[in-house]
């Protein structure tokens, strides 16, 4: 069924469709209008779950987490000053082995307070174990959100589905709302191995010594691993079932290309009308948009970039006293491989500055015109 | 040889906590665990924040407990109780109780939010929190469940704690959860008949157990029991209920209201202490139990 | 359902042996607290009253009831000393342990 809903709804519908069983969740601009939906969803029955109107989103991450290990399929959704409150509760998940999935707004962290996009909030998020997939349309929301469950409960590792404050999440965009018998016959129901209850008891996450903690984490490491094999089979199982394959990243012109953008979420979109643009006015452009952020997609980036003359690399992030954060892995993936074209850094779109085709075009002029990187960081439209 | 007669346990004797656990010598939070278990049986899931209790249960890949156990975040024990009672109707068990299991830290402190939400919103939970009166398990500094007077690591002597202990059991009858209740593990009975009625009853339960510390107190640890039967008897922690956060009972009516000062002798932590500052102790301590009083005969 | 205890310390040699997230295994049984004490209670059962005061208030489960009468788990007892100062008999005393 074909409808248009915001890339909020989008959230909720996939929530809704995977059959949660229980969401507890908090409200925070611009993610308000996921729980709302998902709210009314669960009074009038369309969905069967239990929504526990928690007080803050660190109680929110830890009733979630007593959810699954019960036994439930859970989810959630945060933004920025939320997402951090739940930090602590992000490795919680992960080091505990549960399936959370949740959707995370992109938007800034504050002071001073702003409600519109960036990536750090989701970003700096990046260490505790949560897998990350970046969307660009309301359709790849829902899809992703579907495929993100069946993911994380057969690795049994955490997964987040970010999507841009505004640019996407109020953003109204046709949507191929799938059948929910057809996501059942591609989602079965969640049956963990181990959970709590009386029948077998264990005692979860006690006290762990030094001679066993590494091999934990280490299997942890080790299933992380296995996530872009799985996410590919996955979404080609998707693919046959519903027509629309995710992958890991996106391949636009790259492959004759002779400077390739690197981009996630919408401004990767935005991105690729840029390069139409380009290419009319001869240069040869590409775009590889970045998907699944964690795990790390190393051989598709390598394998795409590897024949380009230059990459440059759009970060709507920094990571304080380093660089931009997509810019960074992009650049020790490539470290120490047979062909690597230089990487330019950029940094564009705080703070929910516009991030437009012209971003793009004086990206690439600049690329062009250097044969390498002068600066560590390139800033893209700050008025200095 | 005297013929010997049938023995008869006040408790039941099975025991769902094991012996070879990590707690100290005359812990009063083991006894809490072990009354409590007694009362609610096997098909009991327990939440454990960071306190004593994530240590004595035993390490990886042990546990001296005979029910399943979450050891959570240290402010999360009622967020997290609030989301297993969740998940397990979800999965179909509406059967197993749930529990919160939560030293003073853990409830009194950093808990306190989650504890305040899982409360209004009348969770189905039963939120037991053991009170050894500071946070213990990190090597005994000061909880705002640290009783006035009382040294501690970070209320040196020349800095004691001078400031009440939290009233918890007010805070949680303005919630107006249908069952809160104190109890003290000198009152084995008690603190299990407690538990018994909570288990029946549905919604957010509170149950405040007086656990003393041997280790943090200063005091010996064969003591425990004495403490924990003075301090009932001298109504520094009077045993009673509260339904509906209105109607307050008396769990035992204690005749003979007994002065603080031998119960404060008996524990080093208090040792630095004056007779005037003693008497200001003894003082508020009448006032609250008169305090108190006036709220058990306002509810008849 | 109670599982079975066995009072043994689980080593493992290979992460593939451990579970996926630190889960427990067995019991605390094999951890002998025991050796903790320095001083032990025995009890005179023949001035014992039965009145299980010593069984109920002992924070370890160290104090079992065997044919009517409460006999101390030397195994696990770590010597607190409750036992003998809440019997009404006094009929428990602490004694050295022997080195």
């Amino acid at each position: 069924m074909k409808k248009v809903i915001m890339g909020n709804h989008a959230l909720s519908y996939g929530a809704m469709l995977a059959r949660s069983q229980v969401i507890a969740a908090y409200p925070i601009t611009p993610q308000t209008q996921v729980v709302e939906l998902l709210s009314e969803m669960c009074a009038d029955k369309t969905l069967d779950a239990k929504f526990i109107k928690v007080e803050s989103e660190h109680s929110a991450m830890a009733a979630c987490i007593g959810a699954s290990v019960a036994g439930a399929r859970t989810f959630t959704a945060t933004s920025s000053q939320g997402l951090a409150l739940m930090h602590e509760m992000l490795h919680w998940a992960s080091g505990g082995r549960l399936p959370v999935v949740m959707g995370d707004i992109n938007r800034s962290m504050g002071p001073g307070w702003s409600i519109w996009t960036d990536q750090n909030d989701s970003l700096s998020e990046r260490d505790t174990g949560w897998m990350q997939y970046y969307c660009a349309s309301n359709q790849e929301v829902l899809d992703t959100v579907i495929q993100a469950f069946k993911v994380s409960e057969r690795l049994a590792i955490p997964s987040m589905v970010i999507l841009d404050a505004f640019a996407l999440s109020h953003t109204y965009e046709v949507v191929d709302i799938p059948d929910q018998a057809k996501v059942d016959a591609y989602l079965p129901p969640f049956r963990p191995q181990v959970r709590l209850t009386p029948d077998d008891p264990h005692a979860f996450g006690g006290l762990t010594s030094p001679e066993h903690y590494f091999e934990l984490r280490y299997k942890l490491q080790k299933d992380m691993e296995k996530a872009p094999a799985l996410i590919e089979e996955t979404g080609r199982e998707y693919e046959k079932m519903f027509g629309r394959y995710l992958g890991l990243v996106e391949d636009y012109l790259c492959e004759d290309a002779d400077i390739i953008l690197v981009t996630s979420g919408t401004a990767g979109y935005t991105a690729r009308v840029a390069v139409d643009e380009m290419r009319k006015g001869g240069i040869k452009a590409g775009n590889l948009r970045i998907k699944v952020f964690r795990p790390f997609p190393f051989e598709h980036v390598r394998r795409i970039v590897k024949n380009a003359k230059k990459v440059a690399v759009v970060d709507r992030n920094i990571s304080y006293g380093h660089h931009g954060m997509f810019f960074q892995e992009v650049k020790s993936a490539l470290y120490g491989q047979d062909k690597s074209p230089p990487v330019f850094g950029f940094i564009a779109g705080l703070g929910g500055r516009d991030i437009t085709p012209s971003t793009f075009k004086e990206i690439v002029d600049i690329t062009l015109s250097k044969d390498k990187p002068e600066e560590e960081i390139i800033w893209i439209g700050v008025k200095r | 040889m005297k013929k010997p007669r049938t023995m008869k346990l006040s408790l039941p004797e099975e025991e769902l906590v094991g012996s070879g656990n990590l707690a100290c010598q005359g812990c009063g939070a083991t006894l809490a665990m072990r009354y409590v278990l007694k009362a609610l049986g096997q098909r009991t899931v327990l939440c454990i924040p960071a306190c004593c209790w994530s240590v004595i249960d035993g390490p990886f890949p042990h546990s001296c407990l005979d029910v399943p156990v979450y050891h959570c975040a240290f402010e999360t024990a009622a967020s997290t109780a609030s989301g297993v009672k969740a998940g397990l109707e979800m999965v179909g068990d509406t059967e197993t109780t749930v529990v919160a299991w939560a030293g003073d830290g853990g409830t009194f402190d950093i808990g306190i939010q989650a504890l305040s939400g899982a409360a209004e919103r009348n969770d189905d939970i039963i939120y037991v929190c053991y009170d050894n009166e500071a946070y213990m398990n990190t090597g005994i500094q000061r909880s705002s469940a640290t009783p006035f007077g009382a040294w501690t690591t970070t209320t040196p002597v020349k800095h004691f704690k001078n400031r009440p202990k939290k009233d918890i059991d007010a805070i949680m009858a303005a919630h107006r959860i249908p069952y809160i209740a104190t109890a003290s593990i000198a009152y084995a009975e008690d603190v299990y008949k407690k538990a018994k009625k909570a288990k029946d009853i549905q919604g957010t339960r509170f149950l405040h157990i007086y656990a003393p510390c041997p280790t943090g107190w200063k005091s010996r640890p064969e003591d425990s029991i004495r403490l924990a039967r003075m301090v009932v008897q001298n109504s520094i922690f009077p045993l009673y209920e509260i339904e509906n956060g209105e109607k307050y009972t008396l769990s035992i009516k204690v005749k003979d209201k007994k002065p603080i000062h031998d119960y404060l002798k008996l524990q080093g932590r208090f040792r630095h202490l004056t007779e005037d500052q003693i008497k200001f102790m003894q003082e508020e301590v009448d006032k609250n139990w008169a305090r108190l009083l006036r709220k058990v005969e306002s509810s008849d | 359902m109670i599982r079975k205890k066995e009072a043994k310390k689980i080593v493992f040699q290979s992460e593939k042996e451990m579970p996926m997230m630190p889960m427990s295994l067995g019991s605390m049984l094999y951890n002998k607290t025991g050796a903790w004490r320095n001083i032990r209670p025995v009890v005179d059962l023949e001035n014992c009253i039965q009145c299980g005061i010593c069984w109920k208030f002992c924070p370890d489960m160290s104090i079992f009831i065997e044919n009517e009468f409460p006999y101390v788990n030397y195994d696990y007892c770590k010597g607190c000393g409750i036992c003998a100062e809440e019997c009404p008999a006094k009929c428990i005393a602490m004694v050295e342990e022997e080195k």
